[in-house]
């Protein structure tokens, strides 16, 4: 799932460190989750988003699967 | 603005609490265990009544580090929650799966020594540190 994270954190002027203090988690996490390796859990995403005053959706981009339209039909 | 500087520390710092009190009662454990070992040995000559008390404490101090290390779990974050407990289920079945296998090893007369569980405590923690360490790495 891609974010917006490091934008949105870069726009305020914070550190990855600010952006861990705020949330209440490590720096690792909040560094996994900025760059996608991490997915964050529903509670700590809208955590996320509360924190810049914008839906979740608006943080969080969902990576779709584009599915293949010449597949087989069962 | 939200003022988000230095509002984890006290977490940080519960979790270096936690990671102490986790230490110690582990240490205390091991010492305990000790003591039942060669204490009955080389202090109270296997008397029962000695034994029986060094056990049940050495088992309340097992509890008790088991309790620490709930604690401990509880307060990580949810990432290292997850390494943890990714590493603490490859150790879980590798110490099973190895085990069982290292187990079977004399009576198939493929090694001339008793397994003993002493071994199966060492791979479990070598496997441990490196599933942890694996995990860190994945996600630095």
């Amino acid at each position: 799932m891609k974010n917006r994270l490091k934008v949105l954190r870069a726009e305020r002027d914070w550190t990855q460190a600010d952006l861990a203090n705020a949330l209440a988690v490590s720096r690792q996490t909040a560094n996994a989750i900025e760059k996608g390796k991490f997915d964050p859990s529903l509670p700590l995403a809208l955590k996320i988003a509360r924190l810049f005053n914008l839906a979740v959706e608006e943080v969080f981009i969902e990576e779709l699967i584009v599915e293949d339209s010449h597949s087989t039909d069962i | 603005m939200i003022d988000i500087k230095n509002s984890d520390t006290i977490g940080t710092e519960q979790n270096n609490t936690n990671i102490s009190h986790l230490a110690l009662w582990t240490l205390a454990w091991l010492a305990s265990l000790a003591l039942l070992r060669f204490g009955s040995e080389y202090i109270w000559n296997y008397h029962p009544g000695y034994s029986i008390s060094v056990l049940i404490t050495h088992l309340a101090l097992g509890l008790a580090m088991i309790m620490a290390n709930v604690k401990h779990l509880s307060n990580l974050d949810e990432l290292q929650r997850k390494i943890t407990m990714d590493a603490m289920g490859m150790t879980l079945g590798v110490g099973l799966i190895v085990g069982i296998a290292f187990e079977q090893l004399e009576d198939i007369k493929l090694i001339s020594f008793e397994p003993e569980i002493s071994h199966l405590v060492m791979l479990m923690a070598v496997t441990y540190i490196i599933t942890i360490f694996i995990g860190s790495r994945k996600y630095k």
